[in-house]
């Protein structure tokens, strides 16, 4: 396919060598490996700490943390948008993020006023 | 896998400020926001979930307890059959990130490897949720009952087997008093001994007490119940009534459990009729009416992801095969397919932690 100069064709040149490619392959499997040893925490804390005991805030609020670490191993790493220009990293994650916690704002404020129904 | 480009473009054809602010092509830049934006949707959702939760208090199911089976073994298992689908989910991600790379080196077979892999580890995920969705419809051998005293409860033990029907009052089918009724000549329209069993308790066609239960057939005919005693049959009480309190999920002594009299309990609710068994739209068995619509609408919603992912990435593989990619001099449309996926797993790291862990 000749190439049009009207289009820019960013992905013609997105290419890495296989040294490159073997550093990523490297960074690759360590992220794999660090998601599932987080997944499996996570299934023993679930199956080993029960609902409503002293510890289960803690324990909730560690899920929460350790679902966070996931997320932002696959979007940085996974997805590559670590290694995207920065302005591109924050128009993606910014406008997320602030509607999302002024969404959590919203349901931790008002979900207060919700009584109890069965 | 760096995204911005390692030569210099013409700054005659770059925009106004000659050249791109984000050095990505079209392509990946709109399948970002679109993420961004279906992203938005799913948070809603889980946000919405979470409301929802809170307003019902102590009510709602415990995922440990809801989701503790596993295919062709008997016993509690809790999230082992989740963690499982989490982690075939992963693994597909870092095959589809391997095939990313592999495109990156121009490597055609390398790609034909990763993607083969992704397409599978999505069938079986997809696979795995059917399995899972169909045991939430089907539900426990027990379901949730309504004690006499207004107490809402669910059961956990072992369902003593139920051999066989005896028939005490002649019906259509059966016509011989003294009759045993197996499986092997129970009538189509009431399927097998366990599922008659669920649907006269849930019509009332059950009567007498633990140990001593009569069946109404669907052809009239009356039997007495051979069923085997439960081991071990404990109630954890979901919502108090007047007389039991609701039993704290830290706790297993707030349960009913058989000394308490569990068992005549637990019949007494089915020869009235009080009983759900598995879910569906408009009741489960685990919780409020809302938590099987989240369940079937969140989870749901994800599968529906995850399918037409496994799609793209059927129709992108064929694409690596016929070399379409290999002749445009780069491999971008697998790396858009790549995000896509990714994207997948992302929500499903979030779905598992708030429907399941918490």
């Amino acid at each position: 396919m000749d190439q049009r100069d009207d289009i820019i064709e960013y992905s013609l040149y997105n290419h890495h060598s296989e040294k490159e490619g073997k550093k990523l392959r490297k960074k690759i499997w360590k992220v794999t490996l660090i998601l599932s040893i987080v997944t499996a925490v996570e299934v023993f804390l679930g199956a080993l700490v029960k609902q409503g005991s002293e510890m289960w805030l803690t324990v909730k609020v560690l899920f929460v943390l350790l679902t966070l670490l996931k997320a932002g191993y696959i979007v940085l790493t996974f997805m590559h948008l670590g290694d995207e220009k920065k302005t591109l990293k924050w128009i993606i994650l910014l406008p997320y993020l602030i509607f999302m916690l002024y969404l959590i704002f919203i349901g931790l404020t008002e979900g207060a006023s919700v009584g109890v129904k069965n | 896998m760096s995204g911005h480009a390692s030569n210099e473009i013409n700054a005659n054809v770059g925009w106004d400020g000659k050249g791109s602010p984000f050095s990505v092509g079209y392509g990946k830049l709109m399948m970002w926001f679109f993420l961004v934006s279906d992203a938005l949707t799913f948070g809603a959702f889980l946000i919405a979930y979470g409301f929802t939760r809170y307003s019902y208090g102590g009510a709602w199911p415990i995922g440990e307890e809801t989701f503790d089976a596993l295919p062709l073994v008997h016993g509690s298992y809790p999230l082992a059959y989740v963690a499982l689908m989490t982690f075939i989910l992963i693994i597909s991600s870092v095959t589809m990130v391997l095939g990313v790379e592999a495109g990156h080196r121009m490597d055609r077979k390398g790609v034909t490897k990763w993607m083969l892999a992704t397409i599978l580890g999505g069938l079986i995920f997809v696979g795995s949720q059917a399995w899972e969705w169909s045991h939430f419809i089907h539900g426990t051998k027990f379901g949730r009952v309504e004690l006499s005293d207004g107490s809402v409860a669910t059961a956990k033990g072992e369902f003593g087997k139920i051999n066989s029907f005896e028939v005490v009052k002649p019906g259509e089918h059966f016509t011989e008093v003294g009759e045993l009724i197996t499986n092997e000549n129970i009538s189509e329209e009431d399927g097998d001994l366990m599922h008659a069993f669920q649907h006269a308790a849930a019509k009332r066609h059950l009567s007498g007490s633990a140990g001593a239960m009569m069946i109404t057939l669907h052809d009239g005919t009356v039997a007495k119940i051979n069923k085997e005693a439960d081991k071990d049959l404990q109630l954890i009480i979901k919502s108090a009534g007047t007389q039991y309190a609701a039993s704290s999920p830290a706790d297993e002594s707030t349960r009913i459990h058989e000394e308490e009299g569990s068992v005549a309990l637990y019949y007494e609710a089915l020869s009235k009729g009080n009983v759900v068994y598995g879910a569906n739209l408009q009741q489960n068995e685990y919780g409020p009416q809302a938590y099987g619509q989240f369940f079937f609408f969140v989870t749901g919603f994800h599968g529906f992801h995850v399918s037409i992912g496994i799609l793209l990435n059927i129709i992108i593989f064929l694409n690596v095969l016929k070399g379409t990619y290999h002749k445009r001099g780069h491999y971008e449309m697998v790396e858009k397919g790549g995000l896509y996926w990714h994207f997948v797993d992302l929500v499903w790291v979030f779905v598992f932690t708030f429907f399941y862990l918490i």
